[in-house]
């Protein structure tokens, strides 16, 4: 792992009116990494989430990106065009209700190849190609390409999110409780499918969830978060063996086996 | 006319307009909001051409309105006689006579000019309405230029209909930056606008925007580069003056199935006419 971040926060703040969403957080994560943020609801991991992929600004602090040529941006002082570019291409976000991000009239290849022509892919026949080899990388028949959304079950339309997202190889995906509201032999088989997919394609990712059990499947290392602070950092592992703040206890003592 | 001002418009309301077109042909391609008026037609039948026109016409100028192509239809006679009496100026039926051509569906067979001015009647200036419901959205992504949802549109009708299934208003990339609805005009028309000496002028009244592309502008149509755009037309001469290159209205002539494929721009049809171009129909008639 080198010594030089993919993207780090540094002192944010929000406040929504009086409640306090951040406090003075500080996040890091290095190229290849699964970091998981946890927390209860409320707890502000969402928040974080859109404050660190620039689609929320914060009241203070900043969040630093690093490109792949080794130059750092400021994600919120960025001009907008970039933003974008960077967020159809650089960087990936899975939301937890896949019809948020899915375009559910248009085909399932449509919706697989929206990136790469947003990027300025223009042969057909290559766009097809790509959408097919990834239908089958994320376990969906090829055949159901011209298919709408709309037919699919909701452990596919997550797989074909995801599909979606990757297609264009990001860097850095964010995904807000990707597993929420599937059932749990669907959560298992999607969990194994994200973990062999980043890892295979060293893909760095940033998780929220308050599933602690899929944190410890996926994370290198977990953020834990209360009322808008991180109050425990570390690797997975250590920091669900052996809590040290007594919310983490307190939230690892609340699960059966995690 | 007594009463009126010249070219019906005031003369406020004339300055505000070509505010708006000064901008929008600074800005190829970009959708410039104006102070629509209401106008003496319902919206849909040139409310917005009808005032781009009063605002760059000027007591020299000679004017030619086509509907679809043809210049003897009712709206095309409405808006010809209006400016006729209220500014009047000369109008004609001929292309190259023309300084100012007001249309509505096509662009005359003829190549236009340099000091030619072609004004576009436009009811739906917004090339991704159908795709993205926001007006917000959509003017976000005209400002970063996020035109990967257009080619998802392509993309889908290829995947569905084998081909893109567009024949009018074809969506078209101006100056290499701005998506631009080209009004509904055939597919067939789009490569005109490509390079036009003319400056083309577009006008949407109910939804208040100007546009404009200025003279000598690169106008692509989207395509793929397996799949790349292609003219459609009917497959047949034209019945009264046998030209194959020209755009083709279906006519249906009898209850027994018969019909003939006519020019559309009636101006063009009758000018060969005249030159001594005569199509299939033509020989039939004059035989009986």
């Amino acid at each position: 792992m080198s010594d030089e971040t993919l993207i780090s926060a540094r002192g944010l703040s929000l406040r929504f009116g009086t409640i306090p969403a951040l406090v003075d957080v500080e996040i890091d994560l290095w190229p290849g990494e699964m970091l998981a943020i946890v927390g209860e609801s409320g707890s502000g991991k969402t928040s974080l989430l859109n404050v660190l992929s620039g689609r929320l600004a914060p009241d203070a602090g900043a969040v630093w990106y690093r490109d792949p040529v080794g130059q750092l941006h400021d994600v919120h002082a960025m001009p907008a065009p970039a933003l974008r570019t960077l967020h159809r291409s650089d960087w990936g976000f899975v939301h937890q209700d896949p019809r948020q991000n899915l375009r559910m009239n248009v085909s399932a290849g449509g919706n697989v190849g929206e990136r790469l022509m947003a990027r300025g892919a223009r042969h057909y026949g290559d766009i097809r190609a790509q959408a097919i080899d990834w239908l089958v990388q994320v376990e969906i028949d090829a055949d159901r390409i011209d298919d709408l959304p709309r037919t699919f079950s909701g452990g596919m339309l997550q797989r074909l999110q995801i599909a979606r997202t990757l297609v264009t190889h990001p860097r850095l995906v964010f995904m807000d409780e990707p597993t929420g509201g599937l059932d749990v032999s669907v959560q298992a088989r999607l969990l194994d499918l994200i973990r062999g997919l980043v890892t295979r394609l060293g893909i760095a990712v940033v998780l929220v969830t308050h599933d602690i059990a899929v944190a410890r499947l996926l994370a290198h290392r977990i953020a834990v978060m209360q009322r808008g602070r991180v109050v425990e950092t570390g690797l997975t592992d250590q920091v669900l063996d052996d809590p040290q703040h007594p919310y983490t206890q307190l939230l690892v003592s609340s699960v059966l086996n995690a | 006319m007594k009463g009126y001002n010249f070219a019906y418009l005031d003369e406020q309301t004339k300055r505000m307009i070509r505010r708006a077109l000064l901008k929008a042909v600074a800005i190829p391609g970009h959708q410039v909001p104006f102070g629509s008026r209401e106008m003496p037609l319902p919206y849909g039948w040139g409310t917005g051409g009808i005032q781009v026109t009063a605002a760059v016409l000027g007591a020299s100028d000679v004017l030619k309105v086509i509907d679809q192509g043809a210049d003897d239809t009712t709206n095309a006679v409405s808006i010809r006689r209006f400016f006729a009496r209220t500014a009047g100026v000369r109008t004609t039926t001929v292309t190259t006579e023309a300084t100012v051509i007001q249309t509505r569906h096509r662009i005359p067979e003829t190549q236009l000019r340099e000091n030619q001015i072609i004004v576009y009647q436009v009811p739906q200036p917004e090339p991704l309405y159908r795709l993205e419901p926001s007006r917000i959205e959509t003017r976000r992504m005209h400002a970063l230029s996020d035109y990967g949802l257009m080619h998802v549109k392509l993309y889908e009708d290829i995947a569905r209909y084998g081909q893109i299934s567009i024949s009018y208003d074809y969506p078209v990339l101006v100056n290499q930056r701005y998506l631009m609805s080209p009004s509904p005009i055939p597919a067939f028309d789009n490569p005109k606008m490509h390079m036009m000496p003319a400056l083309q002028l577009f006008g949407a009244g109910r939804e208040k925007r100007i546009y404009a592309i200025p003279p000598w502008t690169e106008v692509r149509s989207l395509d793929f580069e397996d799949h790349p755009f292609r003219a459609i037309n009917a497959p047949h001469p034209c019945g009264l003056c046998g030209a194959t290159d020209s755009y083709l209205d279906e006519v249906i002539t009898d209850d027994r199935g018969g019909r003939m494929f006519v020019c559309s721009d009636t101006d063009h049809c009758s000018e060969r006419q005249v030159a001594g171009h005569v199509g299939a129909d033509g020989w039939r008639e004059a035989a009986q």
